[in-house]
């Protein structure tokens, strides 16, 4: 195992352990960050490996260096730390419902104290992993406020006394939204990375992870089910996304025979139970759209289109009808679907020219659609996507010039 | 930890009426009644409204007063409490019930420290 995927797979629950350790994320981020400075020079020693259980190596080592550390300093923090390090139980069973670190920091990251950007940006970065141009492009923001954001969440943590706590059982559904966003955009994030590689599958399993925890802890919300079945069937859905030369399937021509079954039956079983529920929300709504692409050998997109219109009216937003109008093409054309595309401005966001492109494509409009895909390029910030959108305006031009 | 919360009033309006006043002061005072039987209490107190203020100003050696309240603006501090409990989540719990005693909102500020 290369140090990079530990430092992937292992930092966020690591900073999750030793905030419940140190009381402080400023200070758990310091110890896990020497702690794997340690780990990296130690590791990569001639007749050293990486141990079987790197986590529990980080988290004793981070303890450890920290407990020397705060002993020799004398801030607020460190006094606070120091004390609640050497009253630290033995492994005791958690009071509360989560028994989790991670879903214990996840609560405390969303706290709405918290402004609903930093709640995102802090989980992302503390939990997630991801590195501040990681972030920023999920936001279509700027890497400076997305920094700033961080810097300013973590000293309203400790300036106004936000707890790291789980919390309680009255107060779960409703610190849970904006939870239920930061998942969905981890695992987005891990699905489609914003550098390198397609599919960070690392992030996506953190995500799925945590919302299987949080619908074993919440399973009569209804939205958290939601999210977990649109996760579960997206992921499914993982293998046949790319071709074994790393290039992009879109879904119509995906070999559905690859789709992970057991996922989604898992995930068509979950959205049954919300349906019965009858709390209908947009997590659910996405869910069963989802479930009506993986059910059978070819898309229903007149029921696709039905939800599409359920979720507009929920969250109307220029993603969503975006989305929409792909729907829109399938079941009423090309034309009606691009008069619907022209309405909609995203700025930064490929997809919107992209889709632009392929439906002046499929209307002979050919010479737009290339314009539509070389905008689409400039925009793709992930190599795959990248790729793909180049080829296929690659192959239009030649069509151009017949 | 130390909180200050302050009642955040739109003055510019009518005053209240006396039984709406009396109401507010029977509502602050069960929350105040609670706060000292759990120990929170540090202070607590109502202010006469913004016309009664005064502001004090020096300036190379030379001082200012001014009739009337510092920051000119629709919401005006009305009153406030200083709390002590253990972190945000106990003093927001408090914050709830004190908005709802007062139908206004009301600003949690930790301290730096006291004096």
């Amino acid at each position: 195992m290369d140090l990079t995927s530990v430092y992937r797979a292992e930092y966020g629950r690591c900073v999750a352990t030793l905030t419940r350790l140190l009381g402080d994320i400023g200070l758990a981020e310091e110890a896990v960050q020497d702690a794997f400075a340690v780990a990296m020079e130690k590791w990569a020693q001639p007749g050293e490996e990486v141990p079987r259980n790197p986590g529990a190596w980080i988290v004793t080592t981070a303890r450890n260096r920290a407990l020397d550390r705060i002993r020799r300093e004398s801030t607020r923090e460190a006094r606070h730390a120091q004390a609640l390090l050497l009253h630290q139980p033995e492994e005791t069973e958690e009071v509360g419902p989560v028994r989790d670190d991670q879903l214990r920091l996840i609560f405390t990251c969303c706290h709405p104290a918290l402004s609903p950007l930093a709640q995102t940006a802090l989980t992302l970065r503390l939990l997630g992993g991801l590195e501040v141009p990681e972030i920023a492009r999920a936001y279509l923001a700027p890497e400076a406020t997305i920094s700033q954001r961080i810097v300013r969440a973590k000293k309203k943590i400790r300036d106004a006394g936000i707890p790291y706590r789980v919390p309680a059982e009255a107060e779960l559904p409703h610190r849970l939204p904006p939870v239920l966003t930061v998942l969905y955009l981890i695992f987005n994030e891990g699905y489609t990375a914003t550098t390198g590689p397609l599919l960070r599958t690392d992030l996506s399993a953190e995500a799925v992870r945590l919302a299987r925890a949080l619908a074993d802890l919440m399973p009569d919300e209804p939205e958290v089910l939601g999210l977990l079945a649109l996760l579960l069937l997206t992921e499914a859905r993982r293998p046949a996304r790319t071709a074994p030369s790393g290039e992009i399937v879109t879904l119509a021509e995906q070999d559905r025979t690859l789709w992970n079954r057991e996922l989604i039956a898992e995930g068509h079983e979950l959205v049954r139970r919300c349906l019965r529920r009858d709390r209908p929300g947009p997590y659910q709504i996405q869910a069963a759209i989802n479930a009506v692409h993986t059910d059978g050998p070819a898309t229903d997109w007149r029921q696709v289109l039905a939800l599409y219109d359920q979720l507009m009216a929920l969250t109307p937003t220029p993603i969503v009808a975006l989305n929409r109008a792909v729907a829109v093409a399938e079941v009423h054309g090309p034309a009606v679907a691009l008069a619907a595309v022209e309405e909609l401005d995203i700025p930064g966001y490929h997809l919107l020219p992209a889709t632009r492109a392929d439906l002046l494509a499929r209307l002979g409009r050919t010479d737009e659609a290339v314009a539509a895909y070389a905008e689409a390029i400039t925009l793709a910030t992930n190599d795959t996507e990248r790729t793909f959108l180049e080829t296929r305006r690659a192959d239009l031009a030649d069509e151009a010039r017949g | 930890m130390h909180y200050l919360m302050s009642v955040e009033l739109d003055q510019s309006g009518p005053r209240p009426t006396e039984a709406e006043q009396e109401r507010n002061f029977a509502r602050v005072g069960a929350v105040n009644d609670e706060m000292k039987a759990q120990g929170i209490w540090v202070f607590a107190g109502g202010l006469l409204p913004y016309d009664s203020a005064t502001v004090v100003r020096v300036q190379d050696g030379t001082t200012t007063m001014t009739d009337g309240p510092f920051a000119e603006t629709k919401e005006q501090l009305a009153g406030f409490w200083v709390i002590e409990v253990p972190d945000l989540d106990a003093a927001l719990s408090w914050a709830e019930k004190c908005a709802e005693a007062c139908e206004a909102p009301i600003e949690v500020r930790p301290f730096d420290g006291l004096a």
